[in-house]
């Protein structure tokens, strides 16, 4: 089936990157405000699938040539690191750290391995989502 | 460096694996592999010093301190010889690999990532001081094992070999892990060196015995010992790399070293000595009994690795009797034990791998097809004619020294004046030496029948030709320690086998050199044991050279009265009844799941709410209900209502989405900002989906049913509901306990450094409940692929799962 709906992917292309700086911002932003990794990875998931649903599955996949699968394999060993990396440090499993830095333009940023563990949510989430639905989108 | 790291080295290595067998072509990858253990080995020949003076090196990882559960790495002489084989028989095991198996034909991928798992979790095993972490390796162990004996998966023999070997060896590692638990309520600590240290007011206990029995019951199954011993034949469906390491020098051998290891604390209990010891002396005589029964190779070394462990397991139950009595004799038997524990694995390494190169040369194991391989392969010969000796008591072989002192200390327990053992100990020596006979015809029927005599007619899958240089050096390697430790046996019994044997007796020795053992070929023409081994011999011989005219006495039993036929029955019995039992219930039907499910959950809970009469309302903490609230519940109340009558799949779904929404738009109102976004998202993207599936889904039928199924399921329905709202009424009442919400907001930016409750609790306070969410979450997608991928898969190729 050929629909024309020009005014629908023409406003996709710009919305898909508001939802997506909005979902990094949120992503960031976890730590003290609303938001965080999990939230952050199913905001991206909601922009992809905006583009999925103006597009079709070859365009989505040619313009975004990630593997999905290994994106949530990634995520896995990401949290999992930094929850076993502890380890190194003779502290038990799943022990955090955070501390205050001054970085050149952001001024005075708190860095916490929390982040690292979100970041491995946030391409879980993403990864199996996408995963998920293009399984099920490309079965026909 | 923390040496408790290196416990996870070949792990890491591990990761590694894979890249290199892909990226790397020109290279074997056991190369990269073979440098793991070669480290480690010379690493852990630098504590060989410090366990000689009678000392020890500690290293600890943190883990759960809070529980008392930390990976402590214990280097004492009986884990360093435990490291010693697993590192040193290890490096010749992969260097044997490189050349046994055919880079370009194998999935050496899979191969040597399994190895390496295996060896941690082995390391794991014999230096950890915490019986958790001790738990987890050596289930580790029962997991690679499990994954390197189906390596050949495609095979049925070999499915089957891992999962009976799984079935019966995590058996007993749970039932261990029960006896690990009792111990470590009567000792209040889970430290084994804390243990040893307060085991004298266990004896009495009322959970003494039976913690020493599921104890035991651990070891035995992973010892292979009467009658878990089933499983060990059939591991022999694994590459003979594996069964040259696991299955005769290493993993088997983890139920000796519990045994060993757990000796201080048990060996108090006469039950512990005559189980130790009447289990290790039968599966010792049951072992060599059935060894020559067998036709094929590699299952006559599985029944003599079955035996010889069965032997070593008697003399450690023997050598337990010391903290009895002060005679010498039964000192004797623990270096004994330790000393045939190494002298085993050097000389079964070697003939394991003889059998895989015969294999490997010739295609075929069944020893009724070979023959006069003598002349073609006579360094193989060679090998195998060292290895069979040493395992048969003959001198000048290692395995002489080690049989000898065994039978002195089965002679001598029949002197022994407790716990029965002066009436019933006489039968031991006795077994001892009928075990010892059939072991001498196995070892010749091993060697001579598959070399020896003319070459039969039966034409082999292969023509026969010596292995090449190459595949030679480790078995040459380890034939050549079988002769040097003959002739230096005090040398290995002062660096290695004393620390050790001070290791298992901390209450008789302070220092190694106290183990008065002096190793001695001959002991004179007045020991006893000289003329049992010249009975053996005489014996042995005149039944070896008639074996063809009683070998058919096997016969006589039945197949359908071994214990192999005992596991298959029950396997299939619970299979089978399993099945019955669950299509009774499985109806195929999500529907019919989700009634079970649901109707569960309300009777219970309101069961529990009305038992315990937990049921509150306490009206005056209500909060006020604003005007948006009461439109959005009405909204919500229409979407509902939308959703069960709706006629079409299209405004179920969208109806649906509807409800979540407005459910968000109450996350809003109540100020949940965190939860309300995330229910929003997932709402939207959850639509999207049930919209992709939306064109595989049949139309929207009325299923067919009765008025009165209907009835049922608007009750269950509406019981649901009644519960879940008196739960939140009685849980909003009562307030037995402060709300926790005062703790997170005092600690969030102190403890975690963040200021979002909501998102420290996920990563933070809660991180392991968010880890195993992602988890699940990527085996979902993953699962989904999967089905999906192979549905497509199979409908282009419609016969490749018949």
């Amino acid at each position: 089936m050929k629909t024309n709906d020009v005014i629908l992917q023409t406003t996709t292309k710009v919305v898909f990157f508001i939802i997506f700086l909005f979902s990094i911002h949120i992503f960031f932003a976890g730590h003290y405000t609303p938001g965080g990794g999990f939230v952050g990875g199913l905001l991206t998931t909601g922009a992809i699938v905006l583009l999925l649903l103006a597009f079709d599955l070859k365009t989505v996949q040619k313009a975004l040539p990630f593997n999905f699968t290994i994106m949530t394999g990634i995520g896995l060993l990401l949290a999992l690191g930094t929850a076993a990396g502890a380890i190194f440090f003779n502290v038990p499993f799943f022990t955090h750290a955070f501390d205050y830095f001054t970085l050149p333009l952001f001024g005075e940023t708190s860095l916490h391995t929390a982040m690292v563990f979100d970041a491995g949510v946030f391409l879980v989430v993403v990864g199996s989502a996408i995963t998920i639905i293009q399984s099920i989108g490309g079965d026909s | 460096m923390e040496f408790v790291l290196l416990v996870f080295l070949p792990i890491l290595a591990a990761f590694f694996v894979p890249t290199l067998f892909k990226r790397i072509k020109g290279i074997h990858t056991g190369w990269f592999v073979l440098l793991v253990p070669v480290l480690l080995f010379a690493y852990y020949m630098t504590f060989i010093r410090t366990t000689m003076d009678g000392g020890h090196a500690v290293s600890e990882l943190q883990w759960i301190p809070s529980l008392g559960i930390s990976f402590v790495s214990y280097i004492d002489g009986l884990s360093l010889l435990f490291s010693l084989l697993i590192t040193g028989i290890g490096s010749l095991v992969v260097l044997y690999s490189i050349f046994y198996l055919d880079r370009s034909k194998e999935k050496l991928g899979n191969f040597y990532v399994y190895l390496l798992l295996f060896m941690s979790a082995m390391l794991g095993v014999v230096q950890s001081d915490n019986v958790i972490s001790l738990y987890l390796f050596w289930e580790l162990t029962s997991i690679s094992s499990f994954l390197l004996i189906g390596y050949w998966y495609t095979r049925d023999r070999s499915r089957f070999g891992a999962l009976k070997s799984m079935m019966i060896t995590v058996f007993g590692g749970l039932m261990m892990l029960g006896g690990f638990i009792l111990l470590g309520i009567m000792g209040e600590t889970y430290s084994i060196r804390e243990l040893i240290a307060n085991s004298s007011n266990f004896v009495g206990h009322e959970f003494f015995i039976l913690s020493l029995v599921l104890i035991l019951l651990g070891a035995f199954t992973k010892s292979a010992q009467f009658p878990f011993y089933i499983w060990l034949p059939d591991a022999m469906e694994a590459p003979t790399p594996v069964s040259a390491y696991l299955h005769s020098a290493t993993m088997v051998k983890a139920g000796l070293y519990l045994v060993a290891r757990f000796t201080p604390i048990f060996a108090a209990s006469e039950i512990w000595i005559w189980l130790v010891t009447g289990i290790g002396l039968l599966t010792l005589f049951w072992g060599s009994l059935f060894a020559v029964k067998q036709t094929d190779l590699k299952a006559i070394l599985a029944f003599s690795t079955v035996s010889q462990l069965g032997l070593i397991m008697s003399l450690l139950g023997a050598g337990a009797i010391t903290f009895h009595t002060n005679e010498a004799i039964f000192s004797f038997a623990m270096f004994a034990a330790i000393f045939h524990l190494i002298n085993h694995a050097t000389f079964k390494g070697s003939l394991f791998m003889i059998a895989g190169i015969v294999d490997h040369e010739t295609g075929t194991r069944d020893i009724r097809k070979l023959g006069g391989l003598m002349s073609i392969m006579p360094v193989s010969f060679t090998v195998a004619f060292i290895g069979s000796m040493s395992m048969a008591g003959l001198p000048p072989f290692n395995g002489f020294l080690s049989k000898e002192m065994f039978l002195q200390s089965m002679l001598a327990i029949r002197h022994f004046e407790l716990f029965n053992f002066a009436t019933w100990g006489v039968i031991f020596p006795v077994i001892a030496w009928i075990a010892s006979v059939f072991t001498f015809i196995y070892s010749f029927y091993f060697v001579f029948k598959t070399f020896a005599g003319k070459r039969t007619d039966i034409p082999l899958p292969l023509q026969p030709h010596e292995a090449p240089a190459k595949m030679l050096i480790s078995p040459v390697i380890l034939a050549t320690l079988v002769v040097v430790i003959f002739f230096i046996p005090n040398v290995v019994g002062k660096w290695l086998v004393k620390p050790a044997v001070m290791a298992i007796q901390p209450y008789q020795y302070g220092h190694p050199s106290e183990v008065a053992v002096h190793v001695s070929a001959w002991h004179g023409f007045a020991s006893p044991e000289l003329w049992m081994t010249v009975g053996i011999i005489i014996i042995g011989g005149l039944l070896y050279l008639s074996l063809s005219k009683w070998q058919k006495v096997y016969d006589v039993q039945p197949e359908y009265l071994s214990l192999n036929s005992l596991y298959d029955s029950t396997m299939n019995f619970s299979e089978k009844g399993m099945n019955r039992l669950s299509r009774f219930y499985m109806t195929g039907l999500i529907r019919t799941y989700l009634l079970y499910i649901f109707a569960f959950i309300s009777v219970t809970t309101i069961a529990v709410l009305f038992i315990q009469d937990a049921f509150v309302v306490d009206m005056d903490s209500f909060s006020k209900v604003s005007a948006y609230g009461v439109i959005n519940a009405i909204i919500l109340l229409l979407a509902v209502a939308f959703v069960l009558l709706s006629k079409t799949r299209l405004g179920a779904i969208i109806s649906l989405g509807a409800v979540g929404y407005s459910v968000a738009l109450f996350f809003v109102i109540f100020k949940a900002p965190d939860l309300a976004l995330t229910q929003l998202v997932i709402e939207t993207v959850s639509v999207a989906l049930f919209l992709l599936a939306f064109q595989h889904l049949p139309k929207l039928s009325d299923h067919g049913e009765k008025k009165s199924t209907k009835l049922v399921n608007a009750i269950i329905a509406l019981g649901i509901g009644v519960t879940v709202t008196l739960v939140a009424l009685s849980s909003h009442s009562q307030k037995l306990v402060a709300s926790i919400s005062q703790y997170y907001k005092d600690t969030v930016a102190t403890e975690a450094g963040g200021g979002n409750i909501v998102n420290v609790i996920l990563v933070d306070y809660r991180g392991f409940d968010t880890l195993f969410e992602i988890a699940v979450l990527a085996i979902a997608g993953i699962g989904v692929l999967g089905m999906i991928k192979l549905r497509l898969a199979r409908k282009e190729n419609p016969d490749e799962n018949k």
